[in-house]
């Protein structure tokens, strides 16, 4: 394909670049929201994620030493010191001693305090104040300064959500919370649905078609319709909301996927393989655990990425079928949601709880894509 | 017992109960029911091979039963009635459905739905044909396809966070924090639109958010399927002089149209069922209503359980004609 005679080298370079615009378009969300969950709050709310991974100009609010740091030199009281340490790397453009107006000086120009006194500040953000009295009070003089700081990440929001247990914001019991729901409704649903995919595939009996149809035609059944008669049901028979009933749900719901992946994959596997064994007077359960469980590996797996995905990113059914007035059993995309609802302006914490949620499939997903591909390959009804 | 203690259990419980249940039934009918020998020993097998399928069948079947049969029937059943506090069940005919007709919610879900249903497949196909034949020619094509594909392992409400994000709006004086608004100022905007209070065209941002998602899938599909098209075809095709446009919507669209139509359909069923995109970004406010949400607001808020199964039922009505088509497909297939 990639040489035929009709492709000129100007719809070449037209190809690479659009291949590029699109790719771009595609990650600048997700790329938005990492960087943005290594920023700090001011930071976001005050210039675009964007602008981050440049130097930039910002105007920041700082504070001389307490006047308990004085010196008298030569009959004149003094207090000196930097407003930014030695390892920062800052330029000051303009400075000021008022909130009206704070990019007034130019460094090393002096002002003269409100209180008394007078300052100068120099581009390193080295500052001198001298008084001929002594400088009272409590706290330092407010200086503003317009400054060129380089770019600035921090990992406090990945502490505040994951480590600090007493945070409203944690994310760490919802975090295990999820992989609880998730595991279980992995794995169990795969070995159901094996067993029922090999009698489809493999063994013959009135009605196959006709439950093979179903299966089908279950694919496509919306969950929302089981949501009020399942929840009827598993409060009839004492289940009621919690682990359990989720992991019976996600059971369920993910059956017919199942099967259906499964059986078209067993079904391709070679005859003669099967009834060889036959023949060699392995029973039907050998044959499924010795012969077809390996070789459906690849199966397994893609249906297993699907389950893990979907259980792991799913609200619905989580806040249907577990989660209950206590908000013990609370997953993580259900925490997403209240806090876009009560910290809707607090980026930081948003974006990082996101990706808290983000990572694992992310990781899973990169790692498994070949399965994952495979997978969706087949499970596309032709 | 700590959840996860409780989990680990369940997943012990669970597949050694399910590997115990298989073989011991397998066990039990070779065994004790029909052993394979003495004077019946022939007519033994045969009817252990009989019962056999039914055994291994026998859990799907059951989940598969409670967990989605029986709930399309129950479904049907309480948008037929009402709920009597303290007395069960009333009969109520098609009252539900007469009342949620009556209601504006209900027909500005219905048509923002339409909306998503012809936008949101036609979007996610093209873009995805769009992508799989772009790629398809170059080096670094996968990884292109790796990361525009990468959205799909991302949760809807984890999407909404980041979509949110780009559709952020501060006031005019301030900086711009979503990249929209940002660009929009950029090339000339004077004020910064909060795009997702704009009646009528919010419901397209929101759209944006599932294709965006669905792009994906979209490309893994046809992207195969393009790679399956004789070579032949379009050798003929270029020796004739057709260029590459031509080739490409002459000669190879053509040959993959029935995975396009497969893709779309897949995607339209998403599409009916999306519920965490419109939840989590504005709960059916301005005027962005869906029906998945609308019957969530129903059940869960309004407690009505009436109007909401009638709402669902009117879900499950939509997707029916692909589901024949689906079955129909299948069997096809089988013969």
């Amino acid at each position: 394909m990639s040489d035929i005679a009709g492709t000129k080298p100007a719809l070449r370079g037209v190809v690479h670049l659009s291949v590029i615009f699109l790719v771009i378009l595609w990650v600048i969300p997700t790329l938005g929201l990492l960087i943005s969950s290594f920023r700090t709050a001011d930071q976001i709310s005050s210039s675009g994620w964007w602008r981050s991974l440049f130097p930039s100009e910002q105007n920041l609010t700082l504070r001389s030493a307490a006047p308990e740091a004085q010196v008298l030199e030569n009959g004149v009281y003094v207090i000196q010191g930097a407003l930014f340490g030695e390892d920062e790397q800052v330029t000051i453009s303009r400075w000021g001693i008022s909130s009206r107006d704070v990019g007034v000086f130019e460094p090393g120009e002096t002002a003269e305090l409100r209180r008394g006194g007078i300052i100068t500040v120099d581009e390193a953000g080295n500052y001198r104040m001298e008084n001929s009295e002594e400088f009272t009070g409590k706290r330092g003089a407010r200086i503003f300064v317009t400054a060129e700081l380089p770019p600035e990440f921090t990992l406090d929001n990945y502490r505040k959500i994951l480590l600090d247990q007493t945070s409203t914001d944690s994310m760490a019991k919802a975090f295990f919370n999820t992989l609880t729901v998730t595991i279980p409704a992995t794995i169990i649903p795969i070995l159901v649905a094996a067993f029922a995919a090999y009698a489809l595939a493999w063994m013959d009996f009135p009605g196959r078609a006709l439950l093979i149809a179903a299966v089908v035609g279950l694919l496509v059944v919306p969950l929302q319709l089981a949501l009020i008669p399942l929840l009827k049901f598993h409060l009839s028979i004492g289940i009621g909301k919690g682990y359990l009933g989720v992991w019976l749900a996600h059971t369920g719901f993910g059956m017919p996927l199942a099967i259906y992946l499964l059986r078209n994959y067993m079904a391709g596997l070679p005859r003669d393989l099967i009834e060889n064994a036959r023949v060699d007077g392995a029973t039907e359960f050998q044959i499924f655990t010795k012969l077809i469980l390996p070789l459906s590996f690849p199966a397994l797996a893609s249906f297993a990425i699907f389950q893990f995905l979907w259980t792991w990113n799913d609200l619905l059914v989580a806040k249907v079928f577990l989660i209950d007035a206590t908000g013990q059993t609370t997953v993580m995309t259900n925490r997403i949601v209240e806090l876009l609802g009560t910290r809707g302006g607090n980026w930081e914490i948003l974006a990082t709880a996101a990706f808290v949620s983000i990572f694992v499939p992310l990781v899973v997903f990169f790692a498994m894509q070949k399965y994952l591909v495979r997978g969706l390959l087949a499970g596309s009804v032709k | 017992m700590t959840p996860a203690l409780q989990g680990l259990l369940t997943i012990a419980i669970g597949v050694s109960g399910c590997v115990g249940y298989f073989y011991l039934s397998n066990l039990f009918l070779d065994k004790v029911l029909f052993p394979p020998r003495g004077p019946n020993a022939g007519q033994n097998i045969n009817r252990a091979n009989l019962i056999r399928p039914w055994l291994f069948l026998f859990p799907a079947l059951a989940a598969l039963g409670l967990y989605l049969a029986y709930p399309v029937v129950e479904t049907l059943r309480l948008s037929l009635t009402e709920r009597v506090p303290g007395s069960g069940y009333r009969w109520v005919g098609l009252d539900n459905y007469t009342q949620m007709a009556a209601e504006p919610k209900f027909w500005e879900a219905m048509r923002n739905n339409m909306f998503w249903l012809i936008v949101v497949p036609a979007m996610s196909t093209a873009f995805g044909l769009l992508v799989a034949q772009l790629t398809d020619r170059i080096r670094w094509g996968n990884f292109a396809k790796s990361l525009i594909f990468m959205p799909m392992a991302i949760s809807f409400v984890g999407a909404s966070v980041i979509w949110k994000l780009v559709y952020d709006a501060r006031p005019t004086e301030q900086d711009q924090i979503g990249i929209l608004n940002a660009l929009y100022i950029f090339f000339g905007g004077t004020e910064p639109n909060t795009w997702l209070t704009i009646p009528f065209w919010n419901s397209f941002f929101l759209m944006v958010v599932l294709i965006w998602i669905q792009t994906g899938f979209a490309m893994v599909i046809l992207s195969a399927a393009l790679r399956g098209i004789p070579e032949e075809t379009i050798e003929a095709a270029i020796l004739d002089g057709a260029n590459p446009f031509q080739i490409f919507f002459r000669i190879k669209v053509p040959q993959i149209k029935t995975t396009i139509l497969v893709v779309w359909t897949t995607i339209t069923i998403t599409v009916l069922k999306v519920f965490d995109i419109v939840f989590a970004m504005t709960n059916g406010q301005w005027e962005t209503q869906v029906l998945a949400n609308y019957m969530y607001d129903k059940l869960f808020r309004a407690n009505d359980w009436g109007v909401g199964s009638a709402s669902a039922m009117v879900i499950m009505l939509l997707v029916t004609p692909i589901l024949v088509w689906n079955v129909r497909n299948a069997r096809k297939e089988m013969e």
